[in-house]
């Protein structure tokens, strides 16, 4: 189906963009431990035409909200926007951000969007659905109304519930002014563009985007401003930053003391910094404070994606474990025709359809198909448990699968998910197994396989696959030259004898635009031992 | 739960457009290229088309830190159906672990980018590799006339435009329509009372009932309009653009031995530019081609610009030639006649005069404009006596070009519009 797993934002009509909304109740109702008993049977199934009304989106919405409300989903409000496949096609090309600043990058993707789609080699995502409150959902025109269903029950419970209650958005992404900060970040950067030229402006974006997937705090957890106290920190912020790095570059030697020698080895930053952003926007000295701004903008806003790029499976499978289970409630009940129902159950099964290894469609785990069977599976072993699921999961076996779904969804990214949930009876259902590839071998190793020996294996090594830690190399701030030419020092720890690929030198040249020095970056085995240089690139001229 | 549901379909769409602005801005120089060579495979009639350009992926990929080839991966993948533990794989063709997510990490295949500018994006490209940008903007006055003409009926209009039978005919079958079942009712209660007034006195109630309902009938049936205000027709005119009087263009190019390429390019950007300005003002055009060296012939457009013969310079066999079409085949009262010569002036002996005399008494009384263009910086025979006629005839312009710079504000300057300073 091509869902989208990026939030799509668009501007609120009306209110006042400095006025922060109400960002609603964090806190989760409780969840039944069974659903909610159903109400009076309509007398006849909702009507099935194949083009949808405004009328009838609301009635399946209204018969679909109260089964969701049935079964504890717990969510922001729903905005749902219909909108025409260009309309689909600007906000899948820009990241889902069409209130995002202007960049080319977003150009070219929209660019390559439009050929692909005329070409026939993709259909469009048959929605979209942002991560903000009121939950907003883009229904394209062109679905039928099936599909218009299957979309509300995915996106506008499904996903919608996942944002409000799983913990990585609840910690990190602040649904009721991510819309209203994404405003304030493209007017920002469009003032830039005509105080200092489109061409200044869109060098450093580049740079920034460089970066932008180091420039995230993966464990300090950010205090929650609104828009307002943003706007009026930033003046603050900008003077006081650049009060602090003068002080840091500070031209006057100190006064020698006696420790001056041990002053003179200590490193800059004491600890290793892993947000590259982060480190620049507070300590490089050259910057003007529209540039710190704009290093604060790509970095919130790669925050913010954050959460989503570490909950892929466990955020789709939701998704389509709800629309599965809602609209099949709804037959069961006598709300949908025979029609509808086969009509969404084509398009569920090509979503969660799992190619095996070596055929032709084949690319790695389908998040649909993995989520989708994992919460099932969840499901099961609440449900009807055998010998196997109570010696594995002695906490779960036997107890209420509502409860104990919503706890999975709430508490666990993708990583810890699996690791935690991903079951013998599963593994053997998929038929995994895992490949060991060590580069200096001249063939591959199957390290596990679906039985007794290969299930913690297994599952040990999917969770990892899953685990960005992982996925990205581990590159920090390691140290500056606070006394001679300010280099900038970045230390790649390796992961598994893992290289880093060829464009380090263009990252490299990137980050030294933004550090305004030189920049070196040197690599050292998980082992730790003596780093390595690797690349090293000269300050930017002036 | 709240619910709120809103239509955008109608609220801008192509959000895009800033962004892909930005793209083209940043590669222009490979995007012009890319426009440059299609022009040069181009015919002059396709010269506006959109164009699919293709920049290589690595120009355009955005670097980032990820690992590269290489080291140790453990990748799990589904759908074992031979393998056990232990067993060894040949290393598949270029790619680790056999695909996978890991696998793709370096990219997404080496195709090159392709995607298709508008025809304005060309446009606005091809123009801008004329130094100036923006030909559209600078028009010389629309020639474009509209007449009235009959697009069936419509509800509404002014009380002459009533088309009476139009009318009436919709106000009867409204009439039919709505009266219809009544009709059959009535038919069948009329049927039911005749039958009992032939077995009655027609003073029973059953009598004075069914006569009560016949009249209500009636009553109905009465108070459907004769005609409604929805009857009314009007007859309907829609204003269309009337093509302008025909238009032809004629190109004549030297084609003399001292014709390089560089000097034909020249000309073949002079006459693409009049080609698009006229099809502008002028719904039809039609372009007859005529070389010459020391003899001219009518051609085709590939064999105007690609023929390599050449030879020596008559430049008046072109126009007694071009006399020659024109009274034949393009009266004046019916054509607007344009004319846009190209040469680098390099007559043969004193035909120079010849030309002048053949401008002045036979061409140039018939044509709209006649263009003179000198591809070469210094004055020729051919320049000083087409230099005599500039006072005489409004509709005549001579300028010189000798770069692909030089030609658009050349193209300005002959067609600008009057009162208007370059």
């Amino acid at each position: 189906m091509n869902l989208s797993q990026y939030p799509v934002l668009a501007r609120r009509k009306g209110g006042q963009p400095w006025k922060v909304a109400f960002s609603g109740d964090r806190s989760q109702r409780p969840v039944p431990a069974t659903p909610l008993p159903a109400g009076q049977r309509p007398r006849q199934p909702l009507p099935d035409p194949s083009d949808w009304t405004f009328e009838l989106i609301e009635r399946y919405h209204a018969a679909i909200a109260e089964t969701a409300e049935r079964y504890g989903l717990d969510t922001y409000p729903n905005q749902l926007e219909v909108i025409s496949a260009e309309q689909m096609m600007d906000a899948y090309a820009s990241v889902g951000m069409p209130v995002g600043y202007r960049h080319w990058s977003y150009g070219k993707e929209f660019l390559a969007t439009e050929r692909r789609y005329r070409r026939g080699h993709m259909g469009l995502a048959y929605e979209i659905v942002i991560n903000a409150n009121p939950c907003i959902s883009y229904l394209m025109e062109e679905n039928t109304t099936a599909m218009q269903a299957l979309v509300i029950a995915h996106a506008a419970y499904g996903h919608n519930s996942f944002f409000k209650g799983n913990y990585l958005f609840g910690m990190w992404t602040d649904a009721g002014s991510i819309i209203d900060y994404l405003v304030y970040a493209r007017d920002f950067i469009a003032q830039c563009e005509e105080k200092h030229g489109i061409d200044t402006v869109e060098q450093w974006l580049d740079s920034c985007h460089a970066l932008s997937n180091l420039g995230v705090d993966r464990y300090r957890r950010p205090s929650k401003k609104t828009l307002a106290r943003e706007r009026a920190e930033r003046e603050l912020r900008e003077a006081y930053a650049q009060q602090q790095v003068n002080e840091l570059w500070r031209t006057l030697p100190a006064r020698p003391d006696k420790n001056s020698t041990a002053q003179h080895h200590e490193r800059f930053p004491k600890e290793p910094e892993e947000n590259l952003l982060y480190f620049i926007e507070k300590n490089a000295p050259l910057l003007e404070p529209w540039q710190r701004e704009v290093v604060r903008i790509v970095r919130k806003i790669a925050q913010y994606f954050y959460p989503q790029r570490q909950t892929q499976v466990m955020n789709e499978g939701w998704a389509t474990f709800w629309h599965y289970t809602l609209l099949n409630t709804l037959y069961d009940e006598g709300w949908l025709t025979d029609g509808v129902m086969i009509e969404w159950l084509s398009s569920h099964t090509n979503v969660i359809y799992q190619p095996p290894v070596g055929h032709r469609a084949y690319s790695g785990i389908n998040p649909y198909a993995l989520g989708f069977a994992m919460y099932r599976d969840i499901q099961r072993i609440c449900e009807h448990p055998t010998d196997e699921d109570r010696r594995w999961f002695p906490d779960l076996a036997g107890t209420p699968w509502l409860p104990a779904l919503h706890h999975a969804m709430q508490n666990y990214k993708d990583e810890s998910f699996i690791g935690q949930y991903l079951s013998p009876k599963l593994i053997r259902d998929m038929r995994m197994f895992s490949i060991h590839d060590d580069a200096s071998e001249r063939e591959l190793l199957v390290s596990a396989i679906h039985n007794e020996d290969g299930y913690r294996n297994l599952r040990q090594t999917l969770s990892q696959q899953y685990d960005l830690g992982a996925r990205e190399p581990n590159i920090q701030v390691w140290n500056v030259n606070l006394r001679g030419d300010r280099c900038l020092t970045l230390r790649h720890t390796q992961y598994q004898g893992r290289p880093l690929s060829e464009d380090v030198q263009e990252v490299l040249k990137h980050a030294a635009r933004l550090w305004g020095f030189g920049v070196q970056l040197e690599s050292v085995n998980s082992d730790g031992d003596v780093p390595v240089l690797l690349q090293s690139v000269p300050a930017p001229p002036a | 739960m709240a619910l709120q549901i809103i239509d955008r379909r109608l609220s801008g769409k192509n959000k895009s457009v800033g962004n892909r602005e930005r793209f083209v801005r940043r590669y222009k120089t490979q995007i012009a290229d890319a426009v440059r060579r299609a022009v040069a495979k181009r015919d002059i009639r396709h010269i506006e088309q959109a164009e699919n350009i293709t920049i290589p992926r690595k120009d355009i990929q955005e670097p980032s830190f990820h690992h590269g080839q290489g080291g140790v991966r453990d990748t799990v993948h589904p759908g074992n159906t031979e393998h056990v533990r232990g067993d060894r794989i040949a290393r598949p063709q270029g790619g680790a672990g056999g695909g996978g997510s890991q696998a793709s990490d370096g990219g997404e295949g080496e195709d090159d980018f392709t995607f298709t500018l508008t025809k304005e994006e060309f446009m606005e490209l091809f123009f801008e590799d004329l130094a100036l940008p923006r030909l559209l903007r600078t028009h010389i006055a629309s020639t474009l006339q509209y007449k009235t003409r009959r697009a069936g009926y419509s509800h509404d209009g002014t009380p002459h435009n009533l088309a009476v039978l139009r009318t009436m005919r919709g106000a009867l079958g409204r009439r039919i329509a709505l009266t219809k079942a009544p009709h059959r009712e009535l038919k069948a209660l009329e049927e039911v009372l005749a039958a009992l007034l032939e077995q009655d006195d027609g003073t029973s109630e059953a009598v004075a009932e069914l006569q009560q309902r016949i009249a209500g009938l009636q009553a109905r049936m009465g108070k459907v309009a004769f005609l409604d205000p929805l009857d009314l027709r009007f007859r309907s005119r829609s204003k269309v653009p009337e093509p302008s009087s025909q238009a032809v263009m004629f190109c004549v190019m030297d084609v003399s031995g001292s014709m390089d390429q560089a000097r034909k390019d020249l000309a073949k950007r002079f006459f693409i530019l009049l080609y698009l300005f006229l099809t502008r003002h002028y719904e039809k055009i039609e372009i007859v081609f005529i070389r010459h060296h020391t003899q001219a012939a009518e051609v085709g457009e590939d064999e105007f610009f690609h023929s390599t013969e050449s030879g020596g310079t008559v430049v008046s066999s072109a126009l007694v030639l071009l006399d020659q079409v024109i009274r034949a085949r393009y009266p004046v009262a019916d054509w607007n006649i344009y004319v846009a010569q190209a040469s680098d002036g390099d007559n043969f002996g004193d035909d120079g005069g010849n030309c002048r005399s053949l401008l002045a008494d036979k061409i140039l009384p018939l044509v709209r404009y006649f263009a003179y263009v000198q591809v070469v910086a210094q004055e020729q025979n051919l320049w000083q006596e087409y230099s005599q006629l500039l006072p005489l005839f409004a509709q005549f312009a001579m300028r010189k070009v000798s770069e692909a710079g030089d030609i658009y504000p050349v193209f300005r300057d002959l067609f600008k519009k009057e009162g208007v300073t370059v």
